[in-house]
């Protein structure tokens, strides 16, 4: 198992379990640690049955472990609140700290759009924004590349079956976090993001509307190709991201309508808004776990 | 049923849901005309903000003619009674509106989530009762609820610090016997002290019927806008609203005369289109669609050659919820393929 980074996973909820099962399917990653907080917790349950050292007592129980059990990195699934304390110690301990909260304290990271923006920097907390920044940042960004965008509002619209307690408590800080990731990853002047949980049954799928209002003009045919192009490279690690209609240009409005059919993995696949952020999450963590294996880069503890 | 002594207070939505039906568009002189018209007739609280509250100005809702913060700052100094509120929608707006619209002296808070999601009212419910405003958790939608369901939706908001919780009927689809049955069962279960709140919306013409059952049935809030302003077809009217608690012997403290001069002088003249039952508004209610996709319908319609009643007949089937105004484009575009992939098919 030489040829694999460790890695913990905290937060045992939606998108923790979630996670748990892309991790095990990696060339790269091996999933060692699942945190939680809650004793009769499903998700500790379940990790503990895939053979993961499991603990019910938060963060602090896994951190005489870290050194001996070779954990380089963790994937934080708690919550915006939670995540500055989790970041801290483990960050001290010299492991990276992948953030799936909307704490945002490290830079963003959205894979199609500055993943490689991340390599050699050698940052000990990568922000994932959001499962709606995931979702349509890259959107707004085929856009921006190819003219000036004044203004971006995206619309993410998620099952209420996908939407665990740590988020619906965070909404400020989801629709917060998103906005300011559609202004500094997408690349418009001003964000704003909107968030609807549906609670139709049979669950809808995740959608999102992307609404960008260019400076000039908008280039047509040029936005067209912008924006094929990068929903191909979204579905490299998303296959169920689709162009439902748009981009629909009206004076300086462009907008876009996405659906985000997930994988099942955890939920099923009206769950899309976890496949984005998980599966962005693990592209990352590889990222940096095959520059870690290459030895370009050795995580150095961070001073609290 | 006699109601003869009971005070209620009446909550007046002609300067924010009102803004639904003038695309957002209603000018700050017009605000404070008629917000001081509503404060002389008596009116005890106003709301004002964005159609979708605090935040709402956007591509998907319609940039409105002044900020929320430029429509309260003209009309809270103007009042000599009345109180004024806004409305925040947790996914649109933020706990950064809320405080703004506290700094700027908005008394009450209207928390509003669809009438299944109340646990996101959390973050906002708590921050407004900590900075001691007149705090209301608003559940949308609620005929897409069961009432053991909006009992259980009610009692989270309450946990959290709402003093007023409001069964509305965003889509004006509740008949009578649907709002007694709602809002009896909340009332039971709500403390004692805790306000109970109704706001209607008159797609079926059911407005005043309904409000009538709410007090019946134990709310001692009601949500009315002059002239009906609102969206869909819009909300309970005032001036009639009024006239019946007269009748029946409610007090609202509201004058019939002043109220009515309010509507058919100041309100009346600044509509763009009557704001009445016609045949999109009362299929909204019909069928149950959030009030206001009536405008964004009609546009998209037009845009794409289809009928407004068929659009919103399909979003209602699709279960779309207050917000989703985004899928009303989508809807329509992706019935118009479907149709040009029929002609095309006939064609060949």
């Amino acid at each position: 198992m030489g040829n694999k980074i460790k890695c913990a996973v905290i937060g045992p909820g939606n998108i923790g379990s979630d996670l748990l099962v892309k991790l095990q399917r990696s060339k790269v990653l091996e999933p060692v640690w699942m945190v939680g907080i809650v004793p009769d917790s499903e998700g500790l349950k379940r990790a503990h049955e895939l053979g993961l050292k499991t603990t019910a007592e938060g963060v602090d129980a896994m951190l005489p472990h870290v050194k001996e059990d070779g954990i380089q990195i963790a994937f934080d699934a708690t919550s915006a609140y939670a995540h500055e304390e989790n970041s801290r110690k483990l960050t001290a301990l010299g492991v990276l700290m992948i953030d799936l909260t909307p704490a945002a304290i490290g830079p963003y990271c959205v894979p199609p759009v500055n993943l490689a923006a991340h390599v050699g920097k050698h940052e000990m907390n990568v922000n994932m924004v959001t499962c709606g920044g995931q979702a349509t940042v890259p959107l707004v960004a085929a856009v921006s590349r190819v003219q000036d965008v004044a203004y971006g509002e995206i619309v993410a619209t998620v099952s209420s079956r996908s939407v665990g307690p740590g988020t619906r408590k965070n909404i400020d800080e989801f629709t917060r976090t998103t906005a300011s990731a559609v202004e500094k990853v997408g690349g418009a002047k001003k964000g704003k993001a909107i968030v609807i949980i549906n609670p139709a049954d049979p669950p809808l799928i995740m959608r999102d509307t992307i609404h960008c209002l260019t400076v000039d003009t908008p280039k047509v045919a040029e936005i067209e190709a912008s924006v094929q192009a990068m929903i191909k490279e979204v579905q490299k690690y998303v296959p169920g991201y689709k162009l439902v209609n748009g981009p629909v240009i009206d004076g300086n409005r462009v907008t876009i309508w996405m659906e985000v059919e997930g994988l099942g993995d955890f939920l099923p696949k009206y769950a899309g808004n976890l496949d984005i952020m998980t599966s962005a999450a693990a592209r990352t963590a590889e990222m940096f776990a095959e520059e870690m294996l290459s030895g370009k880069f050795v995580p150095a503890p961070t001073a609290a | 049923m006699d109601l003869k002594g009971r005070k209620i207070t009446l909550h007046d939505m002609t300067l924010r849901d009102g803004m639904h039906p003038k695309r957002h568009k209603i000018t700050i002189e017009q605000m404070k005309s008629i917000s001081q018209g509503l404060d002389a007739a008596g009116v005890p609280l106003i709301e004002v903000t964005h159609g979708d509250g605090l935040g709402g100005a956007s591509v998907n809702y319609g940039f409105p003619a002044a900020s929320d913060e430029e429509y309260l700052g003209a009309v809270i100094p103007l009042m000599k009674h009345a109180k004024v509120s806004a409305l925040l929608l947790p996914g649109i707006g933020t706990v950064d509106d809320l405080l703004m619209a506290k700094d700027i002296g908005v008394h009450c808070i209207r928390v509003a989530t669809h009438c299944t999601e109340a646990d996101v009212s959390e973050q906002h419910i708590k921050m407004a009762r900590k900075q001691g405003m007149d705090t209301v958790g608003f559940l949308m939608m609620s005929h897409m609820n069961s009432p053991e369901g909006l009992v259980k939706q009610a009692k989270l908001m309450e946990s959290y610090g709402a003093n007023c919780i409001y069964i509305t009927d965003s889509a004006g689809y509740m008949l009578p016997d649907d709002v007694r049955e709602r809002l009896k069962p909340v009332r039971d279960a709500l403390k004692p002290e805790t306000e109970l709140g109704f706001h209607g919306h008159h797609n079926l013409a059911m407005g005043i019927a309904n409000s009538l059952a709410a007090v019946e049935a134990g709310a001692n809030r009601i949500d009315c806008a002059t002239t009906g302003l609102g969206a869909g077809a819009g909300n309970t009217p005032m001036e009639i609203f009024v006239a019946v608690c007269n009748r029946k012997g409610i007090e609202t403290g509201v004058d019939l005369w002043k109220i009515q001069d309010v509507a058919d002088d100041l309100v009346l003249p600044i509509m763009d289109f009557p704001v009445r039952a016609g045949r999109d508004a009362i299929t909204i209610g019909y069928a149950g669609v959030y009030g206001s996709f009536l405008l964004f319908a009609k546009r998209a319609a037009e845009k794409y050659g289809l009928s407004s009643r068929d659009i919103l007949v399909e979003l209602g089937k699709r279960k779309m919820i207050g917000g989703q105004e985004d899928m009303i484009e989508d809807t329509a575009l992706t019935m118009a393929k479907a149709r040009d992939a029929k002609k095309a098919a006939v064609a060949s």
